[in-house]
């Protein structure tokens, strides 16, 4: 990696937690539970990683191994943190 | 890589910012949270077209058994169980990035046999720390919510200095392993250390303050997805990582606010364990009793009603039958809010999720700081499960351990029912001295069945 990718890499990370602070500090306390599972949901973005982790050849090395169990868990924490997410913002009506 | 898929993954950045702008509405947030689904699966789709066709089939295998047991999981669990559920998840989170970390550490070592970058071996190093750590960690609150151990804090002497110890030993063998990066052990050295501070840094951490350690592990399961964009090089995981791990600090920030405590304070856990004897020639106070039939006859006669729920009313799944309570004294006319303390419960916003489940709308419920003022002007208070976010010794007792908390001025209303089991202490492990003023009442008995003979006694008026 050269030093400019890294850079604009770092550039990114400061920023999106800039970004991430702003909107959150917004969010109303009622919403902090779906906001926890929501934001659990998109951590499960290192499914990619996953992915790219699985698309070795062949079953005898450790890395396809550990790749599939990220999958795996990744997909997990994606479908099921985005699902129960829904379900609960369903619940918040106002009468 | 092709400019499609960059920006395949920048538009699913953008959706992931936009899905947490609407979350800042409660009307917007769920479909928020489905143009951040939207952005995931283009982010996966844009990654899939990158695979070679020979192993799609073992891939969908993984996406469809991951499918199968997050649906199964998400559509099964009980209201009352979402800080389990998160808990559990947080870990997930941290051991798949975990995974793809030391995935691309061996690819690269064993089977390329290239030498690695130093960004890249520092990343490797920084994921798997927190990612390992997240995942045990995540367990030990799992289990501790979910009551397989014990949810008091597990202390020992020199736990810290042990905690340092395998600190800087993760940071020498980090060092050797940037030098030496071939070498098995090390790395080895290092997935077991991270795995062990994981447990042995939630384990001292008592139940009540789950809501800090859940929200401290949020933030982490971001960081390492983070750390793993930094390995790979990827945009979308840097960005989506930071997100969260953004999220998880402010919530963090707000929960250790609303206890007057220090993050550090937190963490070095055993809260409320030493308390006990500083306060043991206390005088003892006395309570006066309330049955089921006074109780709905007090409720008949009053024109305002405030409920203060806490943690007893997510044990005691009784949220449904306060719904009936409410609907019984709207008929009435009485003026009928709840209470929200930002500590109530076992993860921020436990209670509002569970009155939301059992149908109560969102506009009745008031934070902490809105409704404060209302309390003296107010008939009746009804706490449900709730003891240190009502103690008044957090305002006049310097010497409680709670001196200083926020709470709720349930006291300062004309008459307060409290709905308890038995007169067991709080969390903080302090008497509430609330329970003695003269204008308290105990109702006591598992406060799902109380109520409900209350309610049926109203009915009855």
């Amino acid at each position: 990696m050269s030093s400019e990718a890294l850079i604009i890499l770092i550039y990114i990370l400061v920023l999106a937690s800039f970004l991430g602070f702003e909107l959150i500090a917004k969010v109303p306390p009622t919403l902090h539970t779906p906001l926890m599972s929501g934001s659990n949901a998109i951590s499960g973005i290192t499914i990619v990683g996953a992915l790219l982790a699985c698309n070795e050849m062949g079953y005898t090395t450790i890395s396809k191994w550990l790749g599939m169990v990220a999958l795996v868990l990744a997909t997990i924490n994606v479908v099921g943190g985005y699902t129960v997410t829904d379900r609960m913002l369903k619940m918040f009506k106002k009468k | 890589m092709s400019i499609a898929i960059e920006l395949a993954y920048l538009i699913a950045s953008v959706l992931f910012v936009l899905g947490m702008k609407m979350m800042n509405k409660t009307k917007s947030a769920r479909q928020g949270n489905r143009l951040s689904a939207l952005g995931m699966f283009i982010a996966i789709v844009a990654t899939l077209v990158q695979i070679d066709a020979i192993s799609l089939v073992e891939i969908l295998g993984c996406i469809v058994l991951g499918s199968a047991i997050g649906l199964y999981y998400a559509n099964k669990v009980e209201m009352t169980k979402m800080p389990e559920m998160v808990a559990i998840f947080n870990g997930f989170g941290g051991l798949a990035s975990f995974s793809v970390a030391l995935s691309d550490y061996f690819l690269r070592t064993e089977v390329n046999m290239e030498s690695i970058e130093l960004v890249t071996v520092i990343s490797i190093i920084v994921s798997v720390f927190i990612g390992g750590l997240t995942f045990t960690g995540s367990l030990i609150a799992y289990l501790k919510l979910n009551g397989n151990i014990s949810g008091s804090p597990i202390t020992f002497k020199g736990q810290h200095a042990i905690n340092l110890v395998l600190f800087l030993g993760f940071l020498t063998a980090a060092v050797f392993t940037v030098m030496d990066q071939t070498d098995p052990m090390l790395i080895i050295i290092l997935i077991v250390i991270a795995l062990l501070l994981g447990v042995l840094t939630v384990i001292p951490i008592g139940g009540a303050d789950m809501p800090v350690v859940i929200s401290l592990l949020n933030s982490y399961s971001g960081m390492a997805a983070c750390a793993t964009g930094f390995i790979l090089n990827n945009n979308v995981l840097i960005v989506a990582g930071s997100l969260v791990g953004a999220s998880g600090i402010i919530l963090t920030q707000i929960m250790c606010k609303a206890m007057n405590r220090s993050l550090i304070n937190v963490l070095l856990g055993g809260f409320g364990q030493t308390v006990n004897e500083a306060q043991g020639d206390g005088p003892s106070i006395t309570v006066k009793e309330i049955g089921v039939e006074e109780t709905a006859m007090l409720f008949d006669g009053v024109s305002s009603v405030i409920v203060v729920p806490g943690y007893g009313m997510a044990v005691a799944q009784a949220q449904h039958v306060i719904r009936e309570l409410m609907e019984q004294c709207e008929k009435r006319k009485i003026d009928f809010k709840f209470a929200i303390h930002p500590v109530a419960g076992r993860m921020p916003g436990h209670m509002n999720v569970l009155l939301a489940e059992a149908n109560i709308s969102y506009d009745k419920l008031i934070e902490m700081d809105d409704i404060n003022d209302e309390f003296p002007n107010t008939d009746l208070v009804l706490i449900v499960g709730a003891n240190d976010v009502v103690n008044p010794a957090a305002r006049n007792n310097p010497q409680s351990p709670i001196y200083g908390m926020p709470i709720l001025n349930a006291d300062k209303a004309r008459t307060v029912i409290v709905s308890k089991r038995s007169m067991g202490k709080g969390y903080a492990g302090v008497e509430n001295e609330l329970f003695g003023y003269p204008n308290c009442l105990m109702l006591f008995g598992d406060a799902k069945q109380t109520i409900t003979k209350v309610v049926s006694e109203m009915k009855e008026m």
